[in-house]
C-alpha cells in the first residue's frame, strides 16, 4: 500500500483483530494501516491515553505517529508498550519491590526502591526504540510484530548507575556478561523467561542506568515500573522492565532471548538478500541513525507556498551532526537547523522549510547524519527479524 | 476461551503513599480483547491452541503468509516456546491459518 495517512482515524473498528467481534466496537477509533493487516484499534489501557493496540495479551501497544511532533520527549502516557510474555503482575507493591544482585560477585545483596534513592541519582534523556521498529515496512514483510514507526519513544530517565550497583557486588575475576530478569512471566513453562544481557564493559559504562523515575514521574505500570533497565543508544530489547534480578555471569549468556532471538547478520548494514542463508549473526546492539518528519505524513495535501518542515532525529549515541531534508525525493538536499540539544541520546528536533507550488507532487525526504558519521541508507535493508530499519524516509504530498 | 469485553476500559486504582512516589500500583487490562479467529475448518484447534499465551492479534496482524512460513511460526510455538500441541491438531492449524490468514506460496 503506497500511500501512508498515518494520522487518518476511522470511525470503525470492525474486524480489527482479525475476527468477529464478540461485542459492539461502539465508539472504538482506529488508525488505518499503511501497510497489509496494519489497521490498529485505539484503546486505552491503565495509565495510558488511547495508543494503536498491536496486540492487547501481552499488551504491544504503539504511539500514534502525530505525538512525534509535539515535542522532544514522548509523554508517559503515550510512550509506547511491547511486552513478551503475558505473565505481567498487575499490582507492585515498591516498597516491597527488591533487585536481587548475585551470581559472579564478591558479596551478593539486595536493593530495595529506598536503596536506590538513596544512592546518587543521574539523569538522561535517551531514546527508547524497539528492535523491529517499522518492521511492517519489510518487503518481504517478515512475521513478528508488525509496527509502523511508533514504538520509540524519548525521555529523560533518572535513576542510578548499573555500575554504582555492581561495584558494591563486586564483580568476580571471571565475570562476562551481566544478566537482567523483570517480573513478567511466561504463560506456560515451556516458554523461556526473558532474560537480557550485556557485556560487562557495556553495562559498566557510565550512561547505563537503573531507572525509576520517567519524565519526572514514576514509570507506568506499563513501562515497567517501578524499576527498569536503561540502556542509552541501545535497542529497547535490553531495558528489561520491572528489574528483578541482576546476574553477573562468568560466561557468554546462551540461552534463547540472546542466542536465539534478537540477532542480527553480521554483514554490511546487517543487511542480507531475503533468500540468503548461512550468514554469521551477532546479538543486536547500538542503534542506527535515524530521522522522521513528524509535521507532514505520507500522502498529505498541502497549500502552495513555503511550507514548514519539521521532525526529528536520533542515532546510537553519537549524538546528531546534521539533518538535511530534500523536496525533490533526495536528488537535492538542504540543511535543517537542529533545536535544543538534550544530550546525545535524546530526539534532536529540526526545522526546515521548502516551497511547494500549486498544483504539482512532491516526494520531500529527510536524512540525518550522526557525529560518528553514521547515515541512513538510500534503499532498505532486510534481514529475518524485521530490524534496525533506518531508511531515508519519503513523503510523497500534493499541492493545491 | 476467554471472555471478550471490549469495552471494559482500565480502571487505574493507584494507591498514593505518603510523599510524591506512589509505593502501590494496581491496574486492571482493558477486558480480554483475545478476539476469535476467523471462522473455518481447523479455527477450533486454533482457538484451543494458540490463545493460551497470547491473543489472536498475534496471528491476525501478521502478513498475508504462505504454507512454509505459517509451517514455521507453528513449529516455532511449539519448539521454542512450549506449545504443547498434538501434531495432528498442528497439521490443521498450519492448514487452516494458511487458507484464512495466507496466501498462495
Ligand atoms: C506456549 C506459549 C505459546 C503458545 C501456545 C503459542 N504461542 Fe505464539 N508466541 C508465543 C510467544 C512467547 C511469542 C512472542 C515472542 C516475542 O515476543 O518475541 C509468540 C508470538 C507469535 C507470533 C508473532 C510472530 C513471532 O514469531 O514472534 C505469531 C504469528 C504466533 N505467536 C502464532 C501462534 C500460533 C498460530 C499459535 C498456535 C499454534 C501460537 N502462537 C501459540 C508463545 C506462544
Amino acid at each position: 500500500m503506497p500511500s501512508s495517512r498515518r494520522s487518518f482515524l476511522a470511525g470503525s473498528a470492525a474486524a480489527v483483530l482479525g475476527g468477529a467481534l464478540a461485542a459492539p466496537a461502539s465508539a472504538q477509533q482506529m488508525v488505518r494501516g499503511v501497510f497489509a493487516n496494519g489497521d490498529r484499534p485505539l484503546i486505552a489501557f491503565p495509565q495510558k491515553r488511547p495508543l494503536m493496540v498491536l496486540t492487547p495479551r501481552p499488551p504491544q501497544l504503539e504511539t500514534p505517529f502525530a505525538v512525534f511532533d509535539q515535542g522532544a520527549f514522548t509523554p508517559n502516557d503515550a510512550f509506547f508498550v511491547r511486552w513478551h510474555l503475558a505473565e505481567i503482575p498487575a499490582g507492585i507493591d515498591a516498597a516491597t519491590h527488591r533487585i536481587r544482585v548475585s551470581g559472579a560477585v564478591g558479596k551478593p545483596f539486595t536493593l530495595s526502591m529506598a536503596d536506590l534513592q538513596r544512592m546518587p541519582a543521574v539523569e538522561i534523556a535517551a531514546v527508547n526504540q524497539c528492535s523491529g521498529n517499522s518492521r511492517g515496512f519489510f518487503e518481504p514483510r517478515p512475521a513478528g510484530g508488525q509496527w509502523q514507526d511508533g514504538a520509540m519513544g524519548n525521555a529523560l530517565w533518572r535513576g542510578v548507575r548499573l555500575k554504582d550497583v555492581l561495584d558494591r557486588a563486586g564483580l568476580a575475576a571471571g565475570a562476562k556478561q551481566v544478566q537482567f530478569n523483570g517480573l513478567d512471566k511466561p504463560t506456560l513453562p515451556g516458554t523461556p523467561d526473558f532474560l537480557k544481557s550485556l557485556d560487562v564493559d557495556v553495562a559498566r559504562g557510565d550512561d547505563v542506568i537503573v531507572a525509576y523515575a520517567m519524565n519526572g514521574k514514576p514509570l507506568p505500570l506499563l513501562n515497567g515500573f517501578p524499576v527498569r533497565l536503561v540502556v542509552p543508544g541501545w535497542y529497547s530489547t535490553y531495558w528489561v522492565k520491572m528489574l528483578s534480578d541482576i546476574t553477573v555471569l562468568d560466561h557468554v549468556d546462551d540461552q534463547f532471548w540472546m542466542k536465539t532471538a534478537y540477532r542480527i547478520p553480521d554483514t554490511p548494514n546487517h543487511s542480507v538478500a531475503p533468500t540468503e542463508g548461512g550468514f554469521a549473526t551477532i546479538p543486536i546492539n547500538r542503534m542506527v541513525v535515524r530521522s522522521f518528519v513528524t509535521n507532514i505524513a505520507d500522502g498529505a495535501s498541502l497549500k502552495a507556498g513555503r511550507t514548514a518542515v519539521r521532525g526529528i532525529a536520533f542515532d546510537g549515541g553519537s549524538g546528531i551532526e546534521s539533518v538535511e531534508v530534500s523536496s525533490d525525493g533526495g536528488t537535492t538536499w538542504t540543511p535543517a537547523a537542529l533545536e535544543t540539544d538534550y544530550g546525545k541520546y535524546s530526539f534532536r528536533r529540526w526545522n526546515a522549510a521548502v516551497n511547494l507550488d500549486a498544483g504539482k507532487t512532491y516526494v520531500l525526504a529527510c536524512r540525518a547524519f550522526g557525529n560518528d558519521g553514521g547515515a541512513q541508507t538510500a534503499t532498505p535493508i532486510w534481514n529475518p527479524g524485521g530490524y534496525m530499519r533506518n531508511v531515508i524516509q519519503q513523503y510523497k504530498v500534493s499541492v493545491a | 476461551m476467554k471472555i471478550i469485553a471490549f469495552a471494559a476500559f482500565a480502571a487505574l486504582v493507584p494507591l498514593v503513599a505518603a510523599g510524591a512516589t506512589p509505593s502501590k500500583v494496581s491496574v486492571t487490562m482493558p477486558g480480554d480483547l483475545s478476539f476469535a479467529f476467523k471462522p473455518g475448518p481447523g479455527s477450533q484447534a486454533a482457538t484451543t491452541y494458540c490463545l493460551i499465551c497470547h491473543s489472536s492479534a498475534y496471528v491476525s496482524t501478521q502478513p498475508p503468509l504462505d504454507r512454509a512460513h505459517w509451517d514455521a511460526e507453528v513449529t516455532k510455538m511449539r519448539k521454542a516456546f512450549g506449545a504443547t500441541i498434538p501434531d495432528k491438531d498442528a497439521a490443521e492449524i498450519v492448514d487452516y491459518l494458511t487458507a484464512s490468514y495466507g496466501k498462495a506460496p
